[in-house]
């Protein structure tokens, strides 16, 4: 999550015209020709749905692709738009272009994107789903760029997902709308617990695959991570409604956490990795050479078993006595020790 | 202005597609609209800008001698052939799950990269629909400066050079990109060391530099990008240790563990707590192994190696010393309810 603060902005150098560059505009025309020749009297909405642009955008598009067309452009050689047809009815005809029937092949860049994706998707998918991937990346592959044979090996992204058996698992009860019987390892709380609850989506972000469910010993939303699924069975009970919204983590979990406590750190220059490991609210360099650094707790417990692992690197600087929990926890255990060496 | 170029640009794309000979840059300036009212400087700029524009939409533009006679000007055209997408088709199943899978990057550019991917398959009559799949959100994201810099060097296997953690400027062949735990890493020749390096790219201080042109190396035909991040990663176990752990705790050390023999169990030097099961765990990094142990606290009880049990008592110690006031009761509090807080796992 380093760099979050600035999620790659700054870019595109190219001059932006309308809100968008040329290049981005043709590319899409290239596109929308071969598109609308084959979907004669589509509705304005629906091409811009398919685009993923606006409304607005698509009509500026036809107001280009009507000044266009073949050399010499003399009313013959313009590509023909219906402009009746696209301010009454709001639907598309368009001719005269048939030497733009099939769109430009797909570039390095978006074939890998895409494949890149798909591997994704792989990676929390069971056997079926697996199957079309798998099916697809192989078409993909086959007309990626110009060296196709090159690009499909130029990225890959691993996904921490969960067993065969308990992928298979969440996508049936998904499927069919079943309770699931879980159990789960809670990392933070270093322990397994064994719970009932009904599958509503599965995710991956920043490199794992989770499963959110409504889980009925917490009453509330919970996310499981799929890799922490110690055995998973799916019942007869009928999933129920649940009054909730998913939490958006499109963004990633400096989003989803942004409602929790704030805690300050005192980092060691040993544990100022943890500043790049995880999202932070602010990294300010201290005296000392290390980093006093604040970020949101929403699990105490979390917190407790990270200053444990940092071994003294990093104190709390606020607020005071949130981390006495991880010191009682190092003197239980060192009292442990003493009592066992006898 | 704005549709200006974008017409200009799809005109000459068009005129160079049907054109069957290599048309000269004059014959071009006369029949493209927006070529003729140029002054020759102008259009010479706009020409060269515009056949740039071309290649970086990946239009392949050929250049060849319009009339074998006079061969002094050189011809252009575009070749039906390269330019469109070969015939692809994806069945129902297929297009769904391009569909759901097209949702995920979400980084800017690269998120564009997908749409325009999406758009092209659209326009070659493949219909995703993603309705089935609506439980499904797979999320790419690369928050690391360095991605985009180095994703377009990749592809356009462009030598970079930027500063790494510590200082060092590096040289990089960059050969491809992979993800772990959502940690992107570039893997490549390093030509300063000349040798294969992996570098994460949180840790690379500056935005990496184009220092050569496009095509500037080859990437060794068999790359497999997975064992060579294996193999430049973290090693194997190369030791074992000896753990006690509290039933149902330590889900994690647990489930790497092996069960000890009675007889290696009755040849240990250290006593354990009673109802704690006894495992056999593989490491390679003792310090990593110890932040491990030491994060259970009292739920794990290290009994072999002994420098390792050392190591973790001395943690211990650290952490407790870090009490903000004197101890007055044992440890109770935001753990006890820890179910009801809601639970993030990172």
């Amino acid at each position: 999550m380093t760099g979050s603060k600035q999620p790659a902005a700054s870019k595109q150098a190219a001059p932006k015209q309308g809100g968008q560059t040329a290049q981005a505009q043709v590319k899409r025309l290239l596109s929308l020709i071969p598109y609308l020749r084959q979907h004669d009297g589509v509705a304005i909405t629906d091409v811009a749905e398919a685009f993923g642009v606006s409304p607005q955008r698509i009509r500026e598009d036809l107001n280009v692709l009507w000044m266009c067309g073949l050399p010499g452009l003399s009313p013959g050689d313009l590509i023909d738009i219906d402009m009746d047809a696209v301010d009454g009815e709001g639907i598309i005809h368009l001719s005269n272009a048939d030497y733009l029937t099939r769109p430009l092949r797909l570039t390095a860049d978006e074939a890998l994107a895409l494949i890149l994706a798909l591997r994704t998707l792989r990676s929390v998918t069971a056997t079926g789903d697996r199957e079309a991937i798998d099916r697809a990346l192989t078409k993909l592959e086959a007309v990626a760029g110009e060296r196709p044979e090159r690009v499909a090996g130029q990225a890959e992204v691993a996904v921490t997902g969960g067993r065969e058996d308990i992928t298979a698992t969440v996508t049936e009860a998904l499927r069919r709308g079943k309770r699931l019987e879980l159990t789960y390892d809670v990392a933070s709380r270093a322990e397994t617990t064994h719970r009932f609850v009904d599958p509503l989506r599965v995710f991956v972000l920043e490199g794992y695959g989770y499963l959110d469910a409504w889980c009925y010993s917490a009453n509330g939303l919970r996310s499981f991570r799929m890799d922490r699924i110690a055995s998973i069975r799916i019942t007869d009970t009928d999933v129920v409604e649940h009054d909730v919204r998913l939490r958006d983590v499109s963004r990633g979990w400096f989003d989803a956490l942004k409602d929790a406590p704030l805690v300050t750190l005192a980092l060691d220059r040993s544990a100022a990795w943890v500043a790049e490991y995880y999202p932070m609210e602010s990294v300010t360099p201290a005296d000392d050479g290390g980093l006093t650094v604040t970020t949101r707790v929403s699990d105490p417990a979390w917190l407790r078993s990270l200053l444990l692992r940092l071994g003294g690197g990093a104190r709390v600087l606020s607020p005071e006595g949130a981390g006495d929990s991880a010191a009682d926890a190092a003197s239980e255990a060192l009292d442990q020790y003493a009592a066992l060496a006898g | 202005m704005a549709p200006r170029k974008t017409e200009r640009i799809l005109n000459l794309t068009i005129c160079l597609l049907v054109t069957r000979n290599f048309l000269p840059k004059s014959r071009i300036r006369e029949i493209v609209e927006g070529y003729h009212d140029l002054s020759d400087q102008a259009f010479e700029r706009t020409f060269e800008r515009d056949k740039e524009e071309l290649r970086k939409l990946g239009i392949p533009l050929q250049v060849g001698s319009f009339d074998p006679l006079f061969d002094d000007e050189p011809g252009y055209r575009i070749e039906r052939s390269a330019f469109e997408l070969p015939p692809i088709e994806l069945d129902a199943e297929e297009a769904a799950v391009v569909g759901v899978a097209a949702r995920s990057w979400q980084h800017t550019a690269v998120a564009d990269s997908t749409r325009s991917a999406l758009a092209k398959l659209r326009a070659a009559g493949i219909e995703p629909d993603a309705a089935g799949l609506a439980a499904l959100e797979p999320n790419v994201s690369a928050n690391e400066p360095a991605f985009e810099p180095l994703w377009h060097a990749v592809l356009d296997r462009a030598r970079v050079s930027f500063t790494y953690r510590g200082g060092a400027t590096r040289t990089l062949e960059p050969w491809g990109l992979t993800s772990n735990k959502g940690r992107w890493y570039v893997i490549g020749h390093d030509t300063d060391r000349n040798a294969t390096r992996m570098f994460k790219l949180s840790r690379i201080l500056d935005t990496p530099k184009r220092v050569s042109k496009d095509g500037a190396y080859e990437v060794p035909a068999d790359l497999d990008l997975r064992a060579l991040a294996r193999s430049l990663a973290p090693e194997e176990p190369r030791a074992t240790a000896v753990i006690a752990i509290r039933p149902g705790r330590a889900p994690g050390l647990r489930r790497r563990g092996r069960p000890l023999s009675a007889e290696r169990l009755d040849r240990l030097a250290y006593a354990w707590p009673v109802g704690f099961d006894v495992v056999e765990v593989g490491y390679a990094d003792a310090a990593y192994l110890c932040e491990e142990v030491a994060g259970y606290a009292a739920d794990a009880v290290v009994l072999e190696p002994t420098d390792l049990r050392t190591a973790v008592i001395d943690q211990l110690r650290a952490v407790a010393a870090t009490r903000s006031a004197p101890r007055r009761y044992a440890a109770v509090g935001a753990v006890a309810d820890a179910d009801s807080v809601e639970e993030v796992v990172r």
